[in-house]
């Protein structure tokens, strides 16, 4: 009846991971009971669950985000006590929990952290940075993002049902097939990994189509802002590779399901194939993260500045390069491999090229800095953090680029400081940098400045501390995911690096704070204008936060920073442009097609982890079943009449005739 | 003249050294395994990895400061600063950002291209002396060393001469591992079916960790081995030795071996039935098992760590 589900499942003997999942659910049935009390749930559900406007779903991604950060956060903690502790010793985590507990460190903070913030903010900033009223197909957009919360639903419930993946964040194969990890760890991976890939994967197509087909009346490619291009190159990559993630899962799938031969060791299956497959997917991942934070960085930095970007076309050229070669390096993820002079050579130099158009941009944000005006807020703050730690880490990964370096520092703590070195300074300090820069957009009122810098300082300076031994100890040889250790001059960096670790908490703990100082402090810091940085492009044209349908005209676009030359004109003239005629506008419908279809997917992927397979078919049923009362329905739209477009454009209107007569600091 | 700048190899020499020695300062004393390479595999290897490092310190460094600099006066409370809000393009500048990082890795890739070839590690080394031959079995948790001209094996310890090249030949009983000796240099995979090469060689004698660098499951951490480097005198008294006593290492003690246990003390076959890494790379005999029951680890290798 259950498949392989039964109370032997649950680990009753295992103190962390039960005690850990006490809490999970204690706080997950605090915070539903305090909605339930509050009268919250059918708010809630109206306008946020079953919501389709671009820029509440963003939110939720951003909020998933953060709540995964902490998740992953504690994972990452764990690790670190466990090496400070496991000198000549077993520490607190025996083999079969501390691999857990990397792995799902790894997948959840790739997947659930990294790429759900960026898809968050994309989400939220394009479509209003192109001036326009949503993305082009706002159901698919929800069911994307719900799709995403069953792959952490899934993830997390592994905590307490069964377990995680034992093989890495990668489950490389043999390790991964079902002889060597009989257990429901893989699967749970695998699964949460399809299923949120699917949601992933429609989010970059949906976001494709609405960069390249729904961009506001003259707003040509290169009037694009920055942020858009980088978001068009990101999902173009994620269109191009998510395939092969899905298509690997689901080779391995099939090996460990149905006895198929793809990566086993017999019967002809290749090992090396699994690795090829999912490089070719994993390293344009790298930049699907990292390229819209560098567009995050490159909105930052120019309005910060007060200046536009330096070399606007030449960053275009850069980020369009990156995408492409993103895909023709993955075999540098595995020289040690034994491929020969040639083919490590080739990628090893393929690898180096992208450090060109890198490099051309961290010189172009340095001369946007150059003759600028620098107004030192979090954003700036996180941006500039983020100059110089990257740049470290990029010269450590050209260094892993030159293969015979590579064969003594792969797989190493070196790598890892690499890493967490582009991933902590380059996607999330962007993240953070997005956040507090378009969070008074998206609330109507600004993150506290004080706690934001102080957050800033402890993570910059914790991840200094953390990660900076671990490339010390990968000259000294040790090798990544070691549960103990016996090496005495391994552990006194390990202890550095542990509290390295205890800075970034307190760094967190400061972002905690500085959301609930904020919220409870939102009159003093509220938005009033709308545009709280004096920013350029169209986001901070609308008002903060923006109605649902964004712009109550589309905005017509002449040149590049388009909201800034609109202001300029403003301020000559000493006046607005003339008030347009309001026209009633045509709104998608909230459904809660998403929410049912993320609901059956959970169901049907948690059924297939335990072999539970009349649910299987119940859940695919029903998924069927949503989708065709979705595609049956009768209205689609709604109409938000032309007097409440005019009553709310007008109030924008009156906020930004205050601020062009009564200049803030700032403007020319 | 008479007290003229030192010469370029000299001068180079030192800068190596300098670095070398900021790198390890923090240490004092120990010094870092891969800074510390004891054979020609890991020097080279190490010579790159800082040559590399030292040309692009010369573009980070200045980048870095720059980035400061230009953060701290543009402030916007600097008075003294020039606001140049029209400066957005200028073809010079552009010409160096992209010329700097072009000529940085034309010159990288240069170095890549050579590096990668000569340190191929299937490439034989230049020796006078003969290579000795070792087959290298990962299994679930530990490494097999097969001497086959010698017809021995050793279970965790590698014992070679110093001064003559190793041939190493290389595959995986059951899943994925990498045998790496951080301080003689390149480190590669194991993987069942297939059978890699290396080629290592010890300068002088000594004793050298030796780990697998690829997560291979639950018993991973324990897969420690020592290198042992001795006079060539002394690595023929080892064979004699391993020859006189131990277990024969035939398809059934292979078949217990390969079963699942982790911490494994160093111990010695006498014997080996010829062609057994063979088998096992052709798969003559079946992959390793893996976990026997819900428990992850049993032990089954005849000794055990005391600790």
């Amino acid at each position: 009846m259950l498949g392989k589900l039964s109370w032997a499942a649950i680990p009753f003997d295992q103190p962390i991971p039960m005690a850990a999942s006490a809490m999970m659910i204690a706080v997950i049935a605090g915070v539903v009971l305090l909605i339930v009390l509050k009268g919250w749930l059918p708010y809630l559900w109206r306008e946020w669950i079953t919501s389709v406007d671009h820029k509440r779903i963003g939110v939720m991604y951003c909020l998933l985000a953060l709540v995964m950060l902490l998740r992953g956060f504690a994972d990452a903690i764990m690790m670190r006590s466990q090496q400070a502790l496991a000198f000549h010793s077993a520490g607190y985590l025996p083999p079969e929990h501390y691999n857990q507990v990397f792995s799902a460190h790894g997948t959840i903070m790739i997947f659930f952290v990294g790429m759900t913030f960026m898809v968050g903010l994309m989400n939220f900033a394009v479509p209003l940075q192109l001036g326009i009223r949503d993305v082009a197909f706002p159901t698919l957009n929800s069911v994307s993002f719900w799709l995403t919360a069953t792959g952490v639903l899934l993830t997390n419930v592994s905590l307490v049902v069964g377990e995680f993946a034992r093989t890495g964040w990668i489950p490389y194969p043999p390790l991964s097939e079902l002889a060597y990890s009989p257990g429901v760890g893989v699967d749970y991976w695998l699964w949460a990994l399809t299923i949120s890939g699917i949601g992933t994967l429609l989010s970059g197509i949906n976001l494709v189509v609405t960069i390249l087909k729904m961009r506001a009346p003259g707003m040509t490619y290169l009037r694009m802002p920055m942020f858009c291009w980088t978001a068009l190159a990101s999902n173009l990559l994620i269109v191009a590779a998510f395939p092969i993630l899905t298509a690997t899962s689901a080779m391995l799938l099939l090996d460990r399901y149905l006895g198929f031969h793809f990566f086993t060791n017999e019967a002809g299956g290749n090992v090396m194939m699994f690795m090829n497959l999912i490089w070719a997917w994993g390293h344009p991942e790298v930049y699907i993260l990292i390229l819209p934070a560098f567009g995050v960085f490159s909105e930052v930095i120019s309005t910060f500045s007060g200046k536009p970007l330096f070399g606007y076309r030449s960053m275009v050229m850069a980020t369009m390069a990156i995408c492409i070669l993103a895909f023709m390096v993955w075999l540098h993820h595995f020289f040690t491999m034994g491929a020969g002079g040639n083919v490590n050579a080739v990628f090893g130099i393929m690898t180096m090229i992208i450090a060109v158009p890198t490099g051309v941009k961290v010189f172009n944000w340095l001369f946007t800095l150059f003759g600028g005006r620098i107004r030192y807020s979090t954003p700036v703050l996180w941006s500039i953090g983020f100059m110089v730690t990257f740049v470290i880490g990029g010269m450590t990964g050209v260094l892993m680029a030159i293969p015979p370096a590579d064969f003594v520092l792969h797989n190493s703590l070196f790598l890892v400081a690499h890493f967490h070195n582009v991933v902590i300074g380059g996607v999330l300090f962007g993240a953070f940098a997005g956040y507090t820069y378009w969070f008074p957009k998206a609330f109507g009122f600004r993150l506290d400045e004080r706690w934001g810098t102080a957050a800033f300082w402890f993570w910059l300076v914790g991840f200094y501390v953390a990660f900076m031994p671990l490339y010390y100890l990968g000259l000294l040889g040790m090798t990544r995911r070691l549960q103990h250790y016996d090496v005495a001059a391994w552990r006194p960096w390990l202890l550095v690096a542990a509290a390295g670790a205890g800075l970034i908490a307190i760094g967190i703990l400061c972002q905690v704070m500085q959301l609930i100082v904020s919220i409870r402090h939102r009159r003093p810091l509220r938005d009033r204008t709308g545009d709280p940085w004096n920013g350029r492009s169209l986001e901070w044209a609308t008002a903060s936060p923006p109605p649902a349908f964004n712009f109550a005209l589309l905005p017509d676009v002449t040149g590049e920073e388009p909201y800034w030359s609109m202001k300029q004109t403003a301020i000559e003239r000493q006046q607005l442009r003339p008030e347009p005629a309001y026209e009633a506008i045509e709104a998608p419908r909230n459904t809660p097609t998403g929410f049912v279809c993320a609901f059956f997917a959970t169901a049907t992927g948690f059924a297939l982890i335990w072999y539970i397979w009349w649910m299987v078919a119940l859940g695919l049923l029903g998924a069927f079943a949503t989708f065709v009362a979705f595609a049956w329905r009768d209205r689609a739209d709604y109409v938000i009449s032309s007097a409440e477009v005019a009553e709310l454009d007008r109030a924008n209107r009156a906020a930004r005739r205050v601020a062009l007569v009564d200049l803030p600091e700032g403007f020319q | 003249m008479a007290t003229g700048s030192p010469r370029p190899a000299v001068l180079r020499e030192r800068v190596a050294g300098l670095m070398a020695g900021t790198l390890t300062l923090p240490l004092g004393g120990c010094r870092a395994a891969l800074l510390d390479p004891q054979g020609p595999v890991g020097a080279a290897e190490k010579t790159i990895l800082l040559n590399a490092l030292a040309i692009m310190l010369a573009i980070v460094v200045p980048t870095i400061l720059a980035t400061l600099g230009f953060a701290w006066w543009f402030r916007a409370s600097n008075t003294r600063a020039r606001y140049r809000p029209q400066w957005v393009y200028s073809g010079r500048v552009e010409l160096v950002t992209w010329s700097i990082p072009i000529l940085v890795i034309l010159f990288l890739g240069g170095l890549t291209w050579v590096g990668s070839h000569d340190l191929d590690p299937a490439r034989p080394l230049k020796s006078t002396q003969p290579a000795v031959t070792v087959e290298v079995v990962s299994l679930d948790w530990k490494w097999l060393f097969i001497y086959p001209d010698q017809g021995v094996a050793s279970v965790n310890q590698l014992v070679v001469p110093a001064g003559a090249p190793l041939r190493l030949k290389l595959t995986s009983a059951s899943v994925m591992n990498t045998f790496f000796v951080p301080q003689l240099g390149s480190m590669i995979y194991t993987m069942n079916g297939m059978s890699g090469q290396l080629y290592l060689q010890a300068d002088k004698p000594g004793v050298y960790a030796g780990q697998s660098s690829h997560f291979s499951g639950d018993g991973f951490s324990g897969m420690q081995f020592d290198v042992r480097a001795v006079p060539a005198t002394d690595f023929k008294t080892w064979i004699d030795r391993t020859k006189a006593a131990g277990p024969a290492l035939d398809e059934q003690a292979y078949g217990a071996l390969s079963k699942q246990s982790t911490d494994v003390a160093p111990y010695t076959y006498r014997a080996v039935s010829p062609g057994l890494y063979e088998d096992i790379v052709q798969q003559h005999l079946p992959p390793a098992p893996g976990p026997v029951a819900a428990q992850p680890a049993s032990q089954v290798a005849p000794v055990k760590k005391a600790s």
